[in-house]
């Protein structure tokens, strides 16, 4: 046995362990888990992280620092253990091998300009100002949504199956939670990749991660230096290949007894499989290589293939025509209510910072108590594509609510303190007097004066006794009650016309009630 | 009765039994030794702690076995509908709450459900309002009304606007049937009140208002009465009502009422507020459909004063 065996095992411990973390935070019915565990959780994910990064330098954006120096020091670690794409790979990988006799996997040629031109367009498309490929490329992110528009539906439904089963017998322990967000939009794009990478994990082992990710194609430019690396033991390895067929990353070639670590995910199958231990984690001069003086000729090569690719990409961009068009187009107009803007979350400051550092993971959106936080498919433009937007037809946001802005892993929605919250004007109501029931009924309404947590919409004398909402846009926050609990058809009566920035609205002013001397008999 | 006459009485009563006056002794005591009138239409109770107002209430009614029999499910339908804590008066008094959930299982029932339709979400609204917690720490159950699945259709065939509508099946499957409102301001009915309150028994409020909000509040009495209406007025808020924007808008007043009577206990309630009851369309309309009786000089009230 080999003395690392252990190094395998504790992969194994540690990935299932996080995936098993990372899904329940998606899947908590009714805000059991408390903010600062999502957060812990979340915390180690490493482009959120990078994302965070960018706008608030801290320790809870710190994750990817990590990483990167684990990259450095050990590889990638992230893919290995941490990263819940990587893990459901794996359990694909596994399953095959299990229950599908079909050839192992072998030795397959790196694929470096793709995955360096993917990596280096969603850099330069961010450092554009767009977080679209990385929302759409990011493992963490692809994972997020399908556990919140595939796994959740169905794990919700259970819950309530036996949340009815256990009322039957009276017992309220569990609650039971509607699900709101069947969005085709991510839906399908959650379908979408999921199958993609079941497919290629099932054929290829972790042939997205050595190809398409781009969190694995950088964390590999950073392992080409790490410090310990996989090697063959020049003297030892006979080529028999038992390594190569464990390897779920495909970069063990035993005819050069050449590991190519870039793509090597630290899965550490292969320091057993060896029945002549001639599989190394060692510093990464190895000493027979030292010996021998032989220089690895791919490593030139390689360089050559990141220097083509980064000057294919730096030809693309001069052109511009990328970013430009996909920030374009922001008004839909098959609104009901005349919609020009819808609002983003309190916490993100506004369109422009959300639409930059969201990645769409949505956990806001299964965390959301409101279920105000919806998946978009437009509304924010297709830079925005399938990021929550505040959704008045499915919700109303919590007037003292900010769990949200405390779990975001990517700061795009970032703490934002309860008192601040409450006037953080993310929109404001418009009044469609002629949708109105007092208008067109001539009877009392007021739903949206009711359910108004700062009485910005007030209901004032109409006629015949009656009272009608007057906004009173200063006071008003945006939070969509008004427009949530309008009970007009197909058109509403009140409307939040969403803040391209965020600003703070004033504080409601109220005179002292003055009360009457109090009578110490009763009125009647 | 005098405040003064039921002191004296309790006093005597415990000198007498040698008991300690604590609750459920006052309540007991009360009914025991007092001359109790059963026959009381409405009862008004100020000046006392929310607990301790019902204590007295209850009491001068007869007690709670009046209303609630052995083995017999009991829910209770206090204004959960917003995520406010209790100095905010946006929901029912937890302390009353609490008290009315005891006194049903000391009467004998069998369970005490309690629960809302709330406005904001509503594991907030059970949580902060405080009610959760009083709810359970006396044996009752507080069950979710957040998904459509709890509500069945029923037919109101003296409705005039409401024909139809979905309710808890807590309502449908309870023996007694206990409204615990809170009085207070409302931006569109001037007050909110027990009829009101039977909004947060149906699945889709919003039908409601599209269709004569006024008319259906008292068109959904026809269907069921509850069995008893106690309205919290212990702590009032006074404007910016349902919500209330602060606490600026309360207003403590230590007020109580108990009764059978759902229009009567509105009218009363109004009368605290400051409001005329023909005033507020839904009790006129109640009234006048015969629901109950709006014209207090016509009741029987025990008015006391702690």
């Amino acid at each position: 046995m080999h003395k690392l065996y252990w190094l395998r095992l504790l992969r194994i411990g540690v990935s299932v362990f996080f995936l098993i973390l990372t899904s329940l935070i998606f899947l908590d019915p009714a805000q059991w888990i408390p903010h600062w565990f999502t957060s812990a959780v979340v915390w180690p994910q490493f482009a959120p992280s990078v994302l965070k990064f960018t706008v608030s330098v801290g320790l809870a954006a710190a994750g990817f620092i990590l990483f990167t120096l684990l990259a450095f020091l050990f590889g990638r670690v992230y893919c290995s253990s941490v990263c819940p794409v990587g893990t459901l790979q794996d359990i694909i990988s596994w399953l095959r091998k299990r229950f599908f006799k079909q050839k192992p996997l072998k030795y397959a040629r790196p694929q470096n300009v793709l995955r360096y031109v993917l990596l280096a367009l969603v850099v330069i498309s961010f450092i554009f100002g767009t977080s679209l490929l990385v929302n759409l490329l990011d493992p963490y992110s692809n994972f997020g949504r399908i556990m919140t528009n595939l796994v959740r539906p169905v794990f919700l439904a259970g819950g309530n199956g036996l949340a009815t089963i256990l009322e039957k017998n009276d017992i309220f322990w569990m609650p039971k939670t509607t699900f709101k967000a069947y969005h085709l939009t991510s839906l399908g794009f959650a379908t979408g990749f999921l199958l993609l990478i079941g497919w290629m994990s099932f054929v290829r082992g972790r042939l997205f991660c050595n190809t398409i990710c781009p969190v694995g194609s950088l964390l590999g430019l950073f392992s080409r230096f790490s410090v310990f690396k996989i090697s063959l033991d020049k003297v030892a390895c006979n080529s028999c290949g038992h390594c190569s067929k464990v390897c779920k990353a495909q970069c063990i070639d035993v005819k050069s007894k050449e590991v190519d670590f870039s793509r090597c995910i630290a899965c550490y199958n292969c320091l057993d499989a060896c029945p002549s231990y001639g599989v190394l984690l060692s510093l990464k001069r190895d000493p027979h290589l030292l010996v021998s003086g032989v220089i690895n000729p791919d490593q030139n090569k390689n360089r050559r293939t990141i220097l083509k690719a980064v000057m294919l990409i730096t030809a693309f961009a001069t052109t511009r025509s990328f970013a430009a068009r996909v920030t374009g187009g922001e008004k839909p107009t098959e609104i009901p209510e005349d919609k020009n803007n819808y609002a983003s979350p309190p916490g993100s400051y506004g369109h422009d910072h959300f639409n930059k550092n969201c990645t769409a993971c949505h956990l806001c959106i299964s965390v959301c108590p409101t279920h105000v936080l919806q998946p978009s498919f437009l509304q924010y433009g297709l830079h925005g594509l399938m990021q929550p937007y505040m959704d008045y037809h499915s919700g109303f946001c919590n007037f003292d609510c900010t769990l949200c802005s405390d779990i975001c892993p990517t700061g795009a929605i970032l703490p934002i303190l309860p008192e601040k919250k409450k006037l953080e004007q993310i929109g404001i109501a418009k009044f469609i007097e002629k949708n109105c029931v007092v208008y067109t009924d001539n009877t009392d309404c007021g739903a949206c004066s009711e359910h108004c947590p700062t009485k910005a919409v007030d209901m004032v004398p109409y006629k015949d006794g009656l009272t009608i909402p007057l906004v009173d846009e200063k006071i008003c926050i945006g939070c969509g009650a008004c427009e949530y609990a309008c009970p007009t058809k197909p058109y509403r009566a009140i409307f939040v016309e969403g803040n391209l920035l965020h600003i703070q609205a004033e504080v409601p002013v109220h005179d002292e009630i003055v009360i009457e001397e109090t009578e110490e008999d009763f009125p009647f | 009765m005098k405040r003064r006459d039921f002191l004296v009485n309790s006093v005597s009563a415990g000198l007498v039994t040698g008991a300690a006056v604590g609750f459920g002794d006052v309540a007991s005591l009360a009914a025991a030794t007092l001359q109790v009138q059963n026959d009381w239409d409405l009862v008004a109770v100020r000046d006392g702690e929310p607990e301790v107002m019902f204590d007295w209430a209850i009491a001068s009614l007869g007690g709670m076995s009046k209303y609630v029999k052995k083995g017999q499910k009991v829910v209770v339908k206090p204004n959960i509908g917003w995520d406010v804590s209790p100095e905010r008066a946006g929901n029912t008094n937890p302390k009353l709450v609490g008290r009315i959930v005891k006194h049903c299982l000391d009467a004998g029932a069998s369970e005490v459900y309690v629960f809302d339709n709330t406005c904001d979400a509503w594991n907030l609204c059970y949580k902060n309002s405080g009610i959760e917690k009083a709810v359970k720490d006396n044996g009752g159950k507080i069950v979710p009304g957040n998904t459509e699945s709890y509500y069945k259709t029923i037919q109101i065939p003296k409705g005039k606007s409401l024909k139809e509508a979905k309710v808890h099946e807590l309502i449908l499957n309870s023996d007694v049937f206990i409204n615990v409102p809170v009085l207070k301001h409302h931006s569109s009915a001037s007050v909110t009140l027990a009829m009101k309150n039977l909004m947060g028994i149906v699945w889709d409020r919003r039908y409601w208002h599209r269709n004569d909000l006024h008319q259906c509040i008292a068109d959904m009495v026809t269907w069921r009465k509850p069995t008893l209406n106690i309205i919290d007025g212990y702590r009032v808020m006074m404007r910016n009502g349902p919500r209330g924007v602060s606490e600026a808008d309360v207003v403590t007043m230590k007020q109580l009422i108990v009764s059978a009577d759902i229009v009567a206990a509105d009218a009363a309630a109004a009368l605290i507020f400051g409001s005329k009851p023909e005033d507020i369309p839904h009790i006129r309309i109640a009234h006048e459909m015969k629901l109950g009786n709006m014209q207090l000089d016509k009741l029987k009230i025990n008015r006391i004063k702690i």
